[in-house]
């Protein structure tokens, strides 16, 4: 597989770190309940086909990106950024 | 059978150079053979029939094939460092000096002890391992027992070569490449379509795994273009290498076929010299990213299955043709040829036109058209139509065959027999397309019934097939599918279509298609896999005990699952399946083909990944601990002191020693390892009090402190020490072995959880040297080389964190302390860490500091109870550790929620405590606290993590979790390590051993 960097451009996925499925939102710092952050650690959908996922460019630039793969083919789609630069490489 | 080698002339011999002679041992022989020629050629031509013994029954065998899918000789290669076993004859190339050794045999090849394995064949048939050693007990032993008794023996009877356990002294290397068309195969479809592609100025890169391009044109008979065929093929690979845009790889398999057609291919280098030149590597990764392939891999021919099939001297038709043709060697005196289809006949003629003696063409089919009669009289053999070989003769290789009446459509033989004397059979019982590749790939092959084999299929990625890979037989149409696949390929890459160079072609058109005849049913031991001993019995066996999916037949019977992936054998077995099974070969199925396509050497997949091209970090005192008689050990990616051994001192004396000193007055040791984290920014400190579980934002300027950090699932992730340089300004310090983890956690929250806080994080482990100073007279040595700073208990009061100047050198100095007494780490630019450490070990000289290493280091912190690694193990929180006090309930932070789950509160958490050996023995790492004797330990209530012999309190000890441990101090148990035949008497002790109220850190 290869991911467009937004920042670095076409890159091999070995330099990327895998982080975990990108609609698992961390609930805010005030939020204590149990339940909640069982479900952001634990409950995951695990489809198949496309799926919308954080990986960091970490033998690059270290930005994060959301890739959009499907897991049975493994095309990549889309690559998008996130983060403080978001602004400044989309 | 005896081969020999036969004269030289145009179309005999295309692939060795006559006039070169090259000697080279096997078994301790010598011979003699020419450049060009592989070990097997060469040994055929000597005459020799037997080079290897069977895997299971130890039985002679010898050349099957002429290509990596030889399935019998296999040899080990070379000596010393440079071992190789389990390698195909057929593949190596000969160089002076080569050796090679036969394996599987005792004591000889000749005469193999073993082969009495035969005899008991009845017992070693398939399912025999799991009959006997698993399941119900057997004369009072349990199954399992018995196993363990007898695998040793087993062990050494079945099997492969053996290894070298010498480093292997070459090098390997890694390459990445980007083509528009990598075509793989250098044969006619393999040539046309490279010749199509670059010809638009494509970026192409051809790959074949043999020593030539040309594949079976370099033992064609046909004219091409008015030449002869491997001259052509010759003369077109070097005007494709001649070309800029173009890059020919011989001796390369393309093993592996990866998601977005990026390819694994392995270069041999230089496995056909003595040994690989100055700088050069062995073998050669290529990782190779085509926006499309061209595959024309052929097909690899298979044999009919027969009782006595293995005798040496059966061997495919093809390769026959092979040895006669490409290496001017006769595979026997007296040829017999046994066929399902029309190659047999050719084989038979082109090998009688170079000088073979044909003795007989026995074929299943009861007719055949006119041009093929007319070639097997060419070839002057009886010709056998309807018939069938039921059975070979011979001592040990090959002296005739017994053929029978065949009845193709029943399958039915005669009972009356003909002797035929030949020292060589060449079967041909069709063609199988070679898409392993694209079976990699996930493509579901479809069976063609008029070829009798299965094809590619369709593609799932951007590849397309060209020649007999693709079912189109013949040079024709390999030249023409070749072109068409170019165009295709071409389009993929967005290229324009080039122009055509198909040749003229004067030769045979040749009809593939075989009669469907995959066994001949007269009993005796029939091989279907030659190299895991699987008859046609065991696959009926499989049959009849329910094994009869694919899947199952292969487990059960091993088909297919040797080194060679049953590239000869899979069809066959699959066809007596389907015969049980009263189904056709589709019906049935096929398995699915992994990578690598052949066996590859570890050593082509680690490239420099290993020895000297590793990544390994080295402090800035690195050399200053070596030249002081430290051991290094690895630490992460780092190298560390692991003790500073004296003459004659091992490495628990020279630990224990050093450990001493430091208790006793002052050691120095290097912590610049530690990862190091600057961590600026408004947000900074509420950055840090979410990640630590322990309070951050009212850390004050000056001050450091000590902090836990969770994952978000509750558990211990790392912990170290940060210290608040500035408002806006902390560093970070983390475990070495953590380092980089927890700066991709930190960016992580940063980037994707709270991308509002205003945070700068960098990396500065290597920016920063550091040594830590620990022990009663630590301050003593500060106080006697620090400018521009106090170190006094006011100035200076444990976790404060101060400027200072040492020999002119800018430091910070911490008062922090890992061993439990008084101690100072010393920070400083990384270019001035060997003056920092000398200057620090000269102002200690008068006070007898010593350097200590990791050993030391890690035996004052398990006496002061302090965890690390082995307890930050991924299933410990902070309360399991004891550490509960630094789970703030004022905040949140990552982990706080989760960490607070009933199941970490219950009774039975595994609790850090630590134990100590009462009976004098070591208490080994990893070792089970449990409450009996070795007789009946009963269960596990625990475990030992970091052992170490304490000077303070001079016994073994050991930190460790175990059930309930903070209220079961006093306790006397067991620490059980069988493996290593363990079995400590240990008391339950509190994990803080040492000055359990930190008088000595804070005074």
């Amino acid at each position: 597989m290869r991911f467009t960097c937004p920042h670095c451009g076409p890159r091999d996925h070995q330099e990327f770190t895998y982080r975990g499925d990108a609609s698992a939102i961390r609930p805010d710092i005030k939020n204590t309940s149990i339940g909640d952050h069982n479900a952001y650690v634990f409950d995951r959908a695990n489809p198949d086909g496309e799926h919308r996922e954080i990986w960091n460019h970490t033998l690059g630039c270290r930005t994060h990106v959301i890739v959009t793969r499907n897991t049975v083919t493994h095309e990549v789609t889309v690559c998008e950024p996130i983060g403080p630069f978001k602004e400044v490489l989309s | 059978m005896s081969g020999f080698r036969l004269n030289l002339r145009d179309g005999v011999g295309s692939a060795i150079d006559g006039d070169k002679t090259i000697s080279f041992h096997f078994d301790g022989k010598l011979y003699a053979g020419h450049e060009g020629d592989t070990l097997a050629s060469a040994l055929l031509a000597n005459g020799e029939t037997i080079l290897a013994r069977s895997f299971k029954y130890h039985r002679p065998r010898g050349v099957f094939s002429a290509g990596s899918e030889e399935p019998s000789a296999l040899v080990t290669l070379r000596t010393g460092g440079r071992t190789e076993p389990n390698i195909r004859a057929t593949e190596i190339e000969i160089y002076q000096g080569l050796e090679a050794q036969s394996q599987n045999r005792w004591p000889s090849l000749g005469f193999d002890a073993m082969a009495i394995n035969q005899l008991a064949g009845k017992t070693f048939s398939a399912g025999f391992y799991y009959k006997t050693f698993m399941g119900p007990s057997r004369a009072g032993h349990k199954a399992t027992n018995f196993w363990f008794f007898c695998e040793k023996f087993i062990r050494r009877a079945a099997g492969l070569g053996n290894g070298a356990k010498l480093a292997d002294p070459d090098h390997y290397t890694r390459m990445n490449s980007f083509c528009d068309v990598l075509v793989i195969g250098g044969g006619a479809a393999g040539l046309a379509a490279a010749d199509r592609a670059a010809s638009t100025g494509a970026k192409v890169i051809l790959c074949d795994e043999r020593a030539a391009m040309g594949g079976s044109l370099n033992s064609a008979p046909d004219i091409i273009d008015g030449e002869n065929s491997a001259e052509w093929a010759a003369e077109k690979a070097s005007e494709l290498a001649d070309m800029g845009n173009v890059t020919v790889l011989p001796r390369t398999t393309v093993q592996s076929y990866f998601d977005d057609n990026t390819l694994l291919a392995i270069e041999r280098v230089a496995d056909h010299k003595i040994k690989p030149a100055e700088n050069e590597p062995r073998q050669r990764a290529w990782n190779i990213r085509a926006k499309s392939v061209v595959i024309a891999t052929g097909a690899l021919e298979r044999p009919i299955i027969f009782a006595g099939n293995d005798r040496p001297g059966v061997m495919l038709a093809d390769a026959a043709r092979r040895y006669t043709l490409e290496y001017a060697t006769a595979p026997g005196k007296a040829v017999a040829v046994f066929t399902n289809n029309d190659t047999g006949w050719l084989a038979a003629r082109d090998m009688a036109r170079a000088g073979v003696i044909i003795t007989a063409i026995i074929d299943v089919r009861s007719d055949v058209s006119d041009e093929i009669h007319a070639a097997g009289e060419e070839s002057r053999a009886t010709i056998h139509l309807g018939s069938a070989v039921v059975s070979t003769a011979g001592m040990r290789s090959l002296s005739g065959v017994k053929i029978a009446n065949f009845n193709e459509n029943t399958g039915e033989i005669s009972d009356t027999v003909t002797k035929i004397s030949c020292d060589c059979l060449a079967v041909s019982g069709g063609w199988s397309p070679a898409f392993h590749l694209t079976s990699q790939q996930g493509g579901k092959p479809e069976w063609d019934s008029e070829l009798q084999a299965f094809l590619p299929g369709e593609p799932l990625q951007k590849w397309h097939g060209a020649g007999s890979m693709a079912g189109q037989f013949g040079l024709r149409k390999a030249f023409r599918s070749g072109e068409e696949a170019a165009v295709k390929a071409l389009a993929d890459a967005g290229l324009g279509e080039g122009e055509s160079g198909v040749p003229s072609i004067e030769g045979d058109v040749i009809d593939h298609a075989p009669a469907p005849v995959f066994e001949i049913k007269s009993g005796g031991k029939a091989f279907v896999d030659l190299q895991l001993d699987v008859t046609a019995d065991d696959v009926r066996l499989a049959h009849r005990e329910g094994y009869i999916s694919v899947e199952h037949l292969k487990r059960y019977t091993t088909l297919g699952m040797a080194t060679d992936q049953g590239k000869t054998s899979n069809i066959a077995g699959l066809a007596i399946m389907a015969d049980c099974r009263e189904l056709t070969i589709p019906e049935v199925g096929t398995t699915r083909f992994r990578p690598p396509y052949t066996p590859v050497a570890i050593g082509a997949i680690a490239g420099e990944k290993y020895g000297h091209l590793a990544a390994e970090r080295l402090t800035p005192m690195h050399d200053w601990h070596v030249e002081y008689g430290a051991h290094m050990y690895g630490n992460g990616p780092w190298l560390r002191p692991e003790s500073y051994n004296r003459a004659g001192e091992n490495v628990e004396q020279a630990y224990v020693r050093e450990a001493r000193t430091v208790r006793a007055s002052v050691g120095i040791v290097d912590v610049s390892t530690l990862g190091k984290i600057d961590v600026q920014g408004p947000d900074a400190a509420e950055f840090l009090n979410r990640v630590y579980s322990n309070g951050f934002a009212k850390l004050p300027v000056g001050k450091a402190r000590y902090g836990l950090m969770l994952r978000e699932d509750g558990m211990l992730f790392d912990d170290g020490t940060t210290w608040r340089l500035d408002e806006d300004r902390f560093l970070m310090t983390t475990t070495t072995a953590g380092a980089g983890l927890v700066m991709e956690h930190l960016e992580y929250h940063r980037d994707v959880v709270w991308p509002d806080l205003k945070v700068a994080l960098t990396s500065v482990s290597d920016e920063w040297a550091g040594v830590a100073l620990a022990g009663p007279k630590s301050r003593d040595v500060l106080k006697a080389c620090i400018k521009k700073c106090k170190v006094d208990d006011k100035s200076l009061p444990f976790m404060g964190v101060r400027d200072g100047e040492i020999d002119g050198i800018p430091v910070k100095i911490a008062r922090l302390s890992f061993s439990g007494e008084m101690a100072f780490e010393v920070f400083c630019g990384s270019h001035h860490g060997l003056a920092l450490w000398e200057a620090l070990m000269k102002a200690g000289k008068p006070f007898d500091i010593a350097p200590y290493g990791l050993e030391a280091l890690s035996t004052l912190r398990i006496e002061k109870g302090h965890v690390a690694g082995p307890e930050l193990n991924g299933r410990t929180t902070p309360y399991d550790l004891g550490l509960g006090g630094m789970v703030s309930t004022k905040k949140n932070f990552i982990g706080s929620a989760l960490v607070q789950r009933e199941a970490f509160h219950e009774e039975g958490r595994l609790q850090l405590v630590a134990i100590k050996s009462l009976d004098g023995q070591r208490i080994q790492g990893g070792s089970h606290l449990v409450k009996g004797n070795v007789e009946e330990p009963g269960r596990s209530e625990g475990n030992s993590s970091s052992t170490c012999f304490s000077p303070e309190l001079n016994c073994y000890i050991s930190l460790a979790m175990l059930e309930n441990g903070t209220k079961r101090h006093g306790e006397k148990m067991w620490a059980a390590n069988p493996m290593r035949n363990a079995h400590v008497a240990v008391e339950i002790i509190s994990p803080h051993m040492v000055d359990p109220d930190g008088g000595r850190m804070r005074g």
